[in-house]
């Protein structure tokens, strides 16, 4: 009975805060009610029996991803006045595809039973973090590094792309050069003859 | 009793008003991003319920790489957002139309 309760009140305030965050005109307000959505989803991932990926949920998103959307919110300064603007105009497209999107998942939803057989491959009797470590490190570790070359890639491509041009240490492109470049730059093409010596600088000075 | 499909409308829900807020705030991509990390939310939501309803760990840890690639995607987006606004010094996306696409 309890559960039922608790399983209303964290889906009410979770609807409630999903809408504040696409509604509020501060994009600060909309970040934090985007924090509240996480918690209280995590909360529900708890009754749901997850309980690593609902701690991991609020360590990798309220603790990481959310302060970095606040960082950069904080940091451009944009006029909250005019950014609402459109909102209206766009009203009556966003229901109607709203209801569209939403008719169709109940439709598939409530269409026919959804399969709830048992498959049964979580043991009970170790905990939820025991459970997917083991599973991580065993049948799934060519994921598990695919997935750490993924978050190097984000961090690699976050650092080359915000580097500042004034920087003199930084590496660059120049993309002029580059386009203007001509094959005779790059490509020698010598006549060798058999069992003869061949000076290198003999195409550079062409 | 709490059903699997009482958690399955909630995400469907979920997706919903994110798919909404895209449509709606064509004047700031901050809330774009937004809505997009809502919308993983709510896929994610959907693969919990699954995995807990037939008791298949399988769904909890494709949520885990969901997570991982969710988490890059967020950094890179935000890089991309701090260069056009470096150049364009504007969030809009009516602004953003320099490959004449």
């Amino acid at each position: 009975m309890i559960t039922n309760l608790l399983f209303y009140i964290f889906a009410t305030i979770l609807i409630s805060s999903a809408i504040c965050v696409i509604v509020v005109k501060n994009p600060v307000h909309s970040v934090l009610y985007l924090v509240l959505t996480f918690v209280t989803s995590s909360c529900l991932w708890m009754m749901l029996k997850a309980e690593f990926l609902s701690l991991a949920l609020i360590v990798i998103y309220v603790g990481a991803v959310m302060v970095l959307f606040l960082f950069v919110v904080m940091m451009l300064d944009i006029d909250s006045e005019n950014i609402k603007e459109g909102f209206f105009a766009n009203l009556p497209l966003a229901i109607t595809v709203g209801v569209i999107v939403l008719g169709e998942i109940i439709i598939a939803l409530y269409g026919r039973p959804i399969i709830t057989e048992n498959i049964n491959n979580i043991n009970q009797n170790i905990s939820n973090a025991n459970q997917l470590g083991f599973e991580l490190y065993t049948h799934y570790s060519y994921p598990v590094e695919l997935a750490s070359i993924i978050l190097l890639l984000g961090l690699v491509i976050a650092v080359a792309l915000t580097l500042q041009k004034t920087d003199k240490k930084a590496k660059y492109q120049n993309i002029n050069k580059q386009v203007m470049v001509n094959s005779k730059d790059r490509l020698v093409l010598l006549d060798i003859k058999n069992n003869t010596a061949v000076d290198i600088n003999d195409g550079a000075n062409k | 009793m709490i059903g699997i499909n009482h958690y399955l409308t909630l995400a469907a829900i979920l997706f919903t008003i994110s798919i909404m807020g895209l449509l709606l705030n064509r004047k700031n991509i901050i809330i774009i991003l937004m809505s997009i990390e809502l919308m993983l939310l709510a896929v994610n939501f959907n693969f919990i319920a699954f995995s807990s309803f037939l008791n298949d760990s399988a769904g909890q840890i494709f949520v885990f790489f969901t997570l991982t690639v969710a988490a890059a995607e967020a950094a890179v987006g935000l890089a991309i957002l701090i260069l056009l606004f470096r150049n364009l010094r504007s969030i809009n996306v009516k602004d953003m139309d320099k490959l004449k696409g």
